[in-house]
C-alpha cells in the first residue's frame, strides 16, 4: 500500500509500504477514506519528538470503511468508523476511570522503557506517533490495523459525510476536553491562547459549556476571523500587548480559565521564546512555553488553567510562585478520546457544533508531503489539509 | 510488607535498598543463588487466584516471558528452562521450586549447573481498593560473565531486570485484555520482534 512515512526533519514521503494485517484477535483493518494533517504533527515534521524512525508511518487523524475484522472484535466489514488517536484497551483501572490516554496495556511492553523512564510511568499507544507512544503505524496509508477495535472505533450512522465527522478522532474531543478541564462557570470569560483548529474548537466548546466571553489569542488575520464568527473576541499578539489587553478587557480581573492550545513550538518574538529556541537547537532542550507562562500571569486569582497543547519535555523559567500565590488550578492530558466520542457525534448530528469550517484544502494522499509543507508554511490559509487516498484533483 | 525480609527500618522491599539489596533480598529467599538483585511490581486488575494458577503451571509462561525460548515441565516441583541470551546463545537451568503457597506465593532456585544462576519469588497480594492483585517478582540471578556480561545483556536487552519489567507488563495485559500489545504490521513482523 502507499503511506506517508518520516524520514527525518522536513523530510516526508509517500513510498510502497507492506499492507497492515491481523495480528491479534481484538485488531480490525480499516481502509482510509479520509486522514488529516494535526498541528502535532508538526512537531514531528519539526524534529521535535523524540524516538522517531526512519519509515514510520505517520497519521493520528483519521476514518474510514472496516475491511476485516479480528474474532474478537465487535466491527463488522463495511461499518464506516471515526479512530480515536489514543489506542485503549478498555480493560484496565485507567480506562475504567475513563482516562483512556493513560491506558496501561495498550503500548507495547517493550516500548513502555523510554517513557517509563522519562515520565515515571508508561501511557497509552498512539497511533502514528513516536516510539515512544507504541510505535504504531498511523493512518496517513491506505490501510491501518486498528488493535483493541471492539473499544476505540465509533460507527458513524449514514447521512454525515467524512468531513463532518473527521475530527472526532482527536482535535475535535481535545478543544472540547480543554474547555471541560477549565471548568468554566456561568459567566465567565474564557481566553483561549493559539486559534489553530483545537483552539478554535476549544472556543466553540467553552461557549457550549456557559462561557459568557470568550478571548482568542494568536497572530494569524484569518484564524481569528475564524474564531470571531463562533463569537468570540480577538486578541492579535503582534498587533497588542497581549496581557495588558487581556486585563484590559476583564475589567482588570484576568480571565477566570485560560486555555493553552499552542504547546511547545510557540511562535513570536518573544524574549523567552528566543531563549527557549536557543536552547532547543543547542541541544540544552526546553520546550518554548511563552503561551503557558502568559496563561499563569494573566489569569484571574483562584482561576483555572487547562492545558490541552503538547509539550515533550523540561521547561525552563515556569512561574511556579506566581502560579502558587495566586492558588491557580492546572490541568492536562492526552485526549481521552473514546470519553466524548458518543456525546460529540450527537452534537455534530444535531447541528450543534461545526467542524467542516476548518478544512481549507483537500489533496490526494500522493501529495501528502505537498500537504505538510504547506500547513507548516502557511498557516495563515492552511488551517486544516485533508488527505483522501484514491482522490482525482480537479 | 514481606516479614521474611531481613530487619530493615522502613516497609521498603528489600530489592530496593541502596546498598546490598542482593543479601537483603536473599536473606528473605528459602535457598538463595544469584548475586545481583531486582524486584519489579504491576497491578493487575484480576483476581489473585486466577493470576497464580495461570503463572503457576509453568508452560503457560513463554507466552508472555519473550526471553524464555521453552520450559519442560518434569513435575510439580522441577522444570528446566531454556532462554535467550545475548548474540543468539540461549541459556539454560533447572528450576526447583522451593515455596508454594496456593493464591499467594512461589518461590524456585536454579539447581546446581545452571548457566545463569539464579532463584526468586513471585508474590501475589489483594491490591488495596479493589484494584485486583499487586504481583511483585523478586529476582537474584549471575549475571553472565559479571559485569561486563550485564553491560553486553543490558546492550542487548536480554538484562533480566529490563527482561523481568517487561514481562510483567505483558503478563498484565494478556490476563487484562486477552492479548499482547504489539505494533506489528503482520503475523510475519510480530514473529520476528518476538525473535527479537
Amino acid at each position: 500500500m502507499r503511506a506517508l512515512t518520516w524520514h527525518g526533519k522536513h523530510d516526508v514521503r509517500v513510498d510502497t509500504v507492506p499492507d497492515p494485517e491481523i495480528v491479534n484477535p481484538r485488531d480490525a483493518i480499516i481502509k482510509i477514506t479520509s486522514t488529516a494533517i494535526c498541528g502535532s504533527d508538526l512537531h514531528l515534521y519539526d524534529g521535535y519528538i523524540p524516538t522517531m524512525k526512519a519509515g514510520d508511518i505517520l497519521g493520528h487523524e483519521f476514518m474510514g470503511e472496516v475491511v476485516e475484522t479480528g474474532p474478537k472484535s465487535t466491527l463488522q466489514k463495511g461499518q464506516r468508523v471515526v479512530v480515536p488517536f489514543t489506542i485503549a484497551c478498555g480493560q484496565c483501572f485507567h480506562c475504567g476511570k475513563q482516562q483512556f490516554s493513560a491506558c496501561d496495556n495498550s503500548n507495547p511492553a517493550d516500548n513502555m522503557d523510554i517513557a517509563q523512564e522519562l515520565y515515571g510511568q508508561p501511557f497509552a499507544g498512539l497511533f502514528g506517533y513516536s516510539h515512544m507512544t507504541g510505535g504504531y503505524a498511523g493512518g496517513q496509508a491506505e490501510y491501518v490495523r486498528v488493535p483493541f477495535s471492539d473499544v476505540g472505533p465509533i460507527v458513524i450512522p449514514d447521512g454525515l459525510d467524512d468531513d463532518e465527522v473527521l475530527f472526532l478522532s482527536d482535535i475535535l474531543p481535545t478543544g472540547w476536553m480543554g474547555a471541560e478541564n477549565a471548568d468554566i462557570e456561568p459567566g465567565d470569560t474564557v481566553a483561549v491562547w493559539g486559534c489553530g483548529p483545537v483552539g478554535l474548537f476549544a472556543v466553540q466548546s467553552a461557549f457550549l459549556m456557559g462561557a459568557e466571553r470568550v478571548i482568542a489569542i494568536d497572530h494569524f488575520p484569518h484564524r481569528l476571523e475564524l474564531a470571531k464568527k463562533f463569537g468570540a473576541e480577538t486578541i492579535n499578539f503582534e498587533e497588542s500587548k497581549t496581557y495588558e489587553a487581556l486585563m484590559a478587557m476583564t475589567g482588570g480581573i484576568g480571565p477566570d480559565a485560560c486555555i493553552d492550545c499552542v504547546g511547545l513550538e510557540a511562535h513570536g518574538l518573544f524574549g523567552d521564546n528566543i531563549i527557549d529556541q536557543i536552547k532547543v537547537s543547542t541541544f540544552l532542550g526546553t520546550d518554548r512555553i511563552h503561551a503557558i507562562r502568559q496563561a499563569i500571569l494573566a489569569c484571574r486569582k483562584g482561576g483555572r488553567v487547562s492545558m490541552p497543547a503538547v509539550y515533550g519535555g523540561f521547561v525552563d523559567k515556569f512561574p511556579l510562585g506566581a502560579f502558587m500565590e495566586k492558588g491557580l488550578t492546572l490541568k492536562t492530558g492526552q485526549t481521552h478520546v473514546q470519553r466524548y466520542l458518543p456525546g460529540l457525534l450527537n452534537a455534530i448530528a444535531e447541528k450543534k457544533i461545526d467542524t467542516t469550517f476548518l478544512i481549507s484544502h483537500r489533496m490526494p494522499l500522493e501529495r501528502a508531503a505537498d500537504g505538510y509543507k504547506m500547513f507548516h508554511d502557511q498557516q495563515n490559509e492552511a488551517t486544516k489539509i485533508v488527505l483522501k487516498p484514491g482522490m482525482v484533483e480537479a | 510488607m514481606n516479614d521474611t525480609d531481613g530487619v530493615r527500618s522502613d516497609d521498603a522491599p528489600a530489592g530496593t535498598a541502596k546498598s546490598d539489596a542482593a543479601d537483603k533480598v536473599g536473606a528473605g529467599l528459602p535457598e538463595q543463588a544469584g548475586d545481583s538483585a531486582t524486584v519489579q511490581t504491576v497491578t493487575i486488575n484480576k483476581p489473585r487466584q486466577e493470576l497464580y494458577s495461570y503463572f503457576r503451571d509453568f508452560s503457560n509462561l513463554p507466552a508472555f516471558m519473550d526471553n524464555v525460548e521453552r520450559i519442560e515441565v518434569k513435575d510439580r516441583q522441577l522444570s528446566h528452562w531454556v532462554v535467550k541470551a545475548p548474540a543468539g546463545a540461549t541459556v539454560e537451568w533447572d528450576a526447583r521450586v522451593t515455596e508454594d503457597r496456593d493464591g499467594e506465593l512461589i518461590a524456585w532456585t536454579s539447581e546446581a549447573g545452571a548457566d545463569v544462576p539464579n532463584s526468586g519469588r513471585v508474590e501475589f497480594r489483594d491490591a488495596s481498593g479493589g484494584r485486583g492483585t499487586v504481583v511483585s517478582a523478586t529476582i537474584l540471578y549471575d549475571p553472565p560473565a559479571g559485569v561486563v556480561g550485564k553491560l553486553v545483556a543490558k546492550i542487548f536487552q536480554r538484562e533480566p531486570a529490563i527482561q523481568a519489567r517487561r514481562d510483567l507488563r505483558r503478563f498484565k495485559q494478556l490476563m487484562e485484555t486477552g492479548e499482547i500489545a504489539t505494533n506489528a504490521m503482520n503475523p510475519a513482523q510480530a514473529r520476528e520482534k518476538e525473535q527479537g
